[in-house]
């Protein structure tokens, strides 16, 4: 089943037209501080990202490396909560209209929002989709089935120990594209070698004929195009987080500077996916 | 859920009614699903039984003592007391009958290295002990907060062999150790085992871990119709994670005549919020695979739990006792900081016992409740561990300097 013409569906379909793969860039909703991430936001798909996912900050991020779980906390040290993620994609959507936005992160902070309500507000907000880490496709019921009906795009992570006998438990219920973690792993920690994505993608291409985006462990131009030439996206979390974090005063607070240094690394990434395959 | 039995949970989803449940990363649910074919399989095997039943008998030292606290008794005056002493179990807790189990299903499994979460170290003593035991590498996760408290168990697990990795993120306590141990596991996939330490974790550990520590309760039933020629009237626990707990009751759920009586830790005074009282000052949520009542704000972010007692300050609960909970099957209640410390020193200076301070949780409700009950009314406390690893903290407390 897939939620057909969203917003998603439309920005892969141009980027086929365009012959070339995607860029995602994530970075943390509200850091290090509301209305530098605003900033951030706004400037991201001119600065070459193709979708944005917006990490949803929670205290307690069980699959995610040291520069995310410094984010989120940073996050919420500055005042981050559900609503004011929500504030941030609708301020964006006054001013972009076509870029995707996915809200990623954990599922109590929805759970504690009310399913509905959450799915509501999102969708009015401006939001396309989401990845929820901890909800499995044996959690379908909570918030996967609620949100194709609600008209938002459900996200699943595919992943190194998805075999063949798991594969179609984790396509079905997808809609959007489909995220391959290309290691075992946290985010930010290691990265996979070129030919096992090549081989991941097409087992995954094998099932689906949804988009496959690939993240986990890509930290460079180079690295962002090896994996455009294989799938049709390559996703980069930590390492722009990590340079957001480069930024930053010994408070923790954003030096002067630091929208268009993040924003110059995100199109140095850009670059690299845009001239993978010419 | 047939409500003619309070003992048929989980559902095949690893549900107890809303609770439990299995929300992990993907990565991990391969896993998860093995682990739960692996021990549907061993449940039923008679030479897994038997090995089991090797190891508790002639290592750990089963079956525990069930004792009659004979000046305690009179000296509260009212029900008939009796201690189940897990605290005599080798590693001084009821923690290593869960870690025998688990490490005999890692080795069926194939499984190479062992991880685990601990908050006063008993778990992972009883952890380093069992990959002593079989020649397996340990790591475990411990906060760093819990480091700093718990000084002789972290010396004991690497005396042991093990390596203590401190946990610096977060709040650096207990529910940071599982989210460590949770990231080591999704990174080692193929070679590791995670002996989750309590009630909790994603479906099948809550189950799994309930079965390992029931013999608790299967030997109180046995010994207490031997001794009294009847079934006992109250059961009390202490609640951390829920295992000591769950161990002593599940035997007895169906029993309608046996009462239970389950402590959480209060802390400074619930009303303080500086508590880890997930069922009386939580409301459900999901964390660490399973749904169940959570100390979070209204945002769902996770709050930490206090307790002057390492072991109980986790700020969730096993997901059957959420479920037990709402039912009101068991009854639950808290013990503050003040009480707990209270009835430490009072069954030591009375029968000779220092308990561990998550015990003295229940002790405390012990001492409460014994006094309004009739004398013929027997009442089970669950000793689930010794003190000796708590001398330090409570002579901080007392004002006393080592
Ligand atoms: C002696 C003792 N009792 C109780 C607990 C609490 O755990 P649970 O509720 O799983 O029995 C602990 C945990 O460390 C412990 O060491």
């Amino acid at each position: 089943m897939s939620t057909t013409n969203s917003r998603i569906d439309r920005r892969f379909a141009a980027l086929k037209a365009e012959g070339r793969a995607g860029l995602v860039a994530f970075i943390t909703a509200g850091d290090p501080d509301h209305d530098t991430c605003l900033d951030l936001l706004k400037g991201l798909p001119g600065a070459g990202a193709d979708l944005i996912e917006l990490g949803m900050p929670f205290t307690d991020p069980m699959a995610d490396g040291p520069a995310i779980q410094a984010s989120t906390l940073r996050a919420l040290a500055a005042g981050a909560r559900m609503t004011r993620t929500l504030d941030l994609v609708k301020a964006f959507r006054e001013g972009d209209a076509d870029t995707p936005i996915i809200l990623m992160g954990y599922y109590n902070p929805v759970y504690a929002y009310g399913v509905d309500r959450f799915l509501a507000d999102a969708k009015t907000a401006g939001v396309d989709g989401l990845i929820v880490v901890d909800l499995p496709p044996e959690e379908d019921g909570e918030l996967c089935l609620p949100a194709q009906a609600a008209g938002v795009n459900f996200i699943r992570l595919a992943t190194p120990t998805t075999d063949k006998a798991r594969l179609p438990a984790v396509l079905a219920n997808t809609s959007g594209f489909i995220y391959y973690v290309s290691i075992a792993g946290i985010t930010g920690a290691g990265s996979a070698t070129s030919d096992a994505i090549a081989a991941a993608v097409a087992h995954l291409r094998s099932g689906t004929d949804l988009p496959v985006a690939v993240g986990f462990g890509i930290t460079t131009p180079q690295g962002a195009a090896d994996v455009a030439r294989v799938a049709d996206a390559a996703v980069v979390g930590s390492a722009i987080v990590r340079r957001l974090e480069a930024n930053l005063d010994a408070d923790g607070k954003a030096k002067p500077g630091l929208v268009p240094d993040v924003l110059g690394f995100v199109g140095q990434l850009a670059a690299g996916v845009r001239g993978a395959r010419k | 859920m047939s409500l003619n039995t309070y003992r048929a949970g989980p559902d095949e989803h690893g549900h107890f009614g809303i609770y439990g449940g299995r929300f992990v990363a993907e990565t991990l649910m391969p896993l998860i699903l093995d682990l739960e074919k692996a021990y549907t399989a061993a449940k039923d095997d008679p030479a897994f039984k038997a090995e089991m039943g090797y190891y508790l008998n002639q290592y750990v030292g089963r079956p525990s003592k069930l004792y009659f606290a004979e000046r305690l008794t009179n000296e509260l005056g009212g029900a008939k007391i009796y201690l189940k002493r897990e605290e005599l179990n080798h590693t001084g807790a009821h923690k290593i009958n869960n870690c025998i189990g688990q490490i005999l299903l890692a080795k069926r499994m194939g499984k190479t290295r062992i991880i685990a979460e601990t908050g006063a170290g008993q778990h992972g003593v009883a952890t380093a002990t069992v990959c002593a035991l079989f020649g397996l590498p340990c790591t475990i996760y411990m906060g760093e907060v819990d480091i700093a408290r718990q000084q002789p168990n972290v010396f004991r697990m690497k005396l042991l062999g093990a390596e203590v990795k401190p946990v610096t993120s977060g709040s650096r306590t207990l529910k940071d150790a599982m989210n460590e141990a949770l990231r080591d596991w999704v990174t080692n996939v193929g070679d590791t085992f995670y002996i989750i330490g309590t009630t909790a974790g994603p479906h099948p550990y809550p189950a799994l871990v309930r079965d390992f520590q029931s013999i608790i309760g299967h030997e109180v039933r046995e010994q207490m119709v031997a001794m009294e020629g009847r079934l006992p009237d109250t059961l009390v626990a202490c609640i951390g994670g829920g295992s000591n707990a769950l161990g002593l009751f599940y035997p007895f759920l169906d029993d309608a005549d046996v009462a239970m009586v389950a402590v959480e830790a209060a802390g400074h005074g619930i009303e303080t919020g500086a508590h880890a009282a997930s069922l009386t000052g939580g409301r459900p949520g999901v964390l660490h695979g399973n749904r169940t009542y959570l100390l979070q704000d209204e945002d769902g972010q996770i709050l930490e739990g206090h307790s002057i007692s390492a072991g109980l300050d986790y700020p969730g609960i096993g997901p059957e006792h959420s479920w037990l909970h709402d039912v009101g099957r068991v009854t639950y209640v808290s013990a503050t900081d003040t009480e707990a410390l209270d009835a430490f020193q009072r069954l030591s200076k009375v029968e000779g016992i220092i308990p561990a301070l998550e015990s003295s949780h229940a002790l405390a409700e012990v001492i409460r409740r014994a006094p309004t009950l009739p004398k013929d009314h027997l009442m089970v406390v669950n000793l689930s561990g010794r003190g000796d690893k708590d001398i330090f903290t409570v002579a901080r407390e007392l004002g006393v300097s080592l």
